[in-house]
């Protein structure tokens, strides 16, 4: 297992409560592994079906895999412009 | 001259189309979005846009570099504000330039529709009732805005 920091902004940031979370996760993780663990945390009813993952500042496929030194975030619908 | 920035202050509509205007361009382009008054039928008073700014200024860097690729256009800027921003106030502004006008358009309709799509920025809509709550275009009816 590792831990790995999940970065959130806007209004997930608002349904879960904080900036970051903090999910454990076994080797060889993939983002939809990463999901999942997200799922199981309140305020994860804001997550649509399928949610945006960035790693490294750009986005992931669900079958990427996730490391611990990856920087990881959750990218709620945005809405620039 | 590619050049993009997330700003937290003014856009200065003039001083982009300083930097992308040259005597071999007949066609200047330029795209403003302003902040409106009002938000499926209920009266805005001002938004905050949120960032994360790290990734947006890439994914907006990559978004200039695939639009002067794809048009053959060099003289292109953006600049897309965050931070608090009242009633017609500036949020983005895009400018490029081309020796016909065709590429021009085409380049910062481009840019507008593709930040809009992937650059991780977030607006929330202050109502002047006093509300507020995060702009999602995924479910909001129509097209996209």
């Amino acid at each position: 297992m590792s831990a790995v920091t999940v970065h959130l902004f806007a209004s997930y940031a608002e349904s879960f409560g904080a900036n970051t979370l903090k999910i454990e996760l076994a080797p060889e993780s993939t983002v939809a592994d990463l999901i999942a663990e997200v799922r199981s945390r309140p305020g994860s009813y804001v997550l649509p079906p399928m949610p945006r993952v960035a790693i490294n500042r750009k986005f992931a496929a669900p079958d990427q895999l996730v490391r611990a030194t990856d920087e990881i975030a959750l990218i709620p619908p945005v809405s620039g412009g | 001259m590619i050049r993009s920035a997330i700003v937290d202050r003014q856009i200065d509509v003039a001083a982009l189309l300083g930097e992308v205007r040259s005597d071999d361009a007949g066609a200047v382009s330029v795209f403003v979005g302003t902040v409106r008054d009002l938000s499926e039928g209920r009266s805005v008073e001002r938004l905050e846009y949120a960032v994360y700014r790290e990734m947006a200024e890439s994914e907006l860097a990559d978004i200039m570099r695939e639009a002067s690729e794809k048009f053959g256009i060099s003289s292109l800027v953006a600049e897309h504000r965050i931070g608090e921003l009242r009633v017609g106030e500036i949020s983005v502004a895009i400018a490029s330039a081309d020796a016909h006008r065709a590429g021009a358009i085409e380049c910062t309709r481009f840019v507008i529709e593709q930040i809009k799509k992937r650059v991780p920025i977030w607006k929330r809509e202050h109502f002047v009732d006093g509300t507020r709550e995060w702009v999602d275009p995924t479910a909001r009816s129509g097209a996209a805005r």
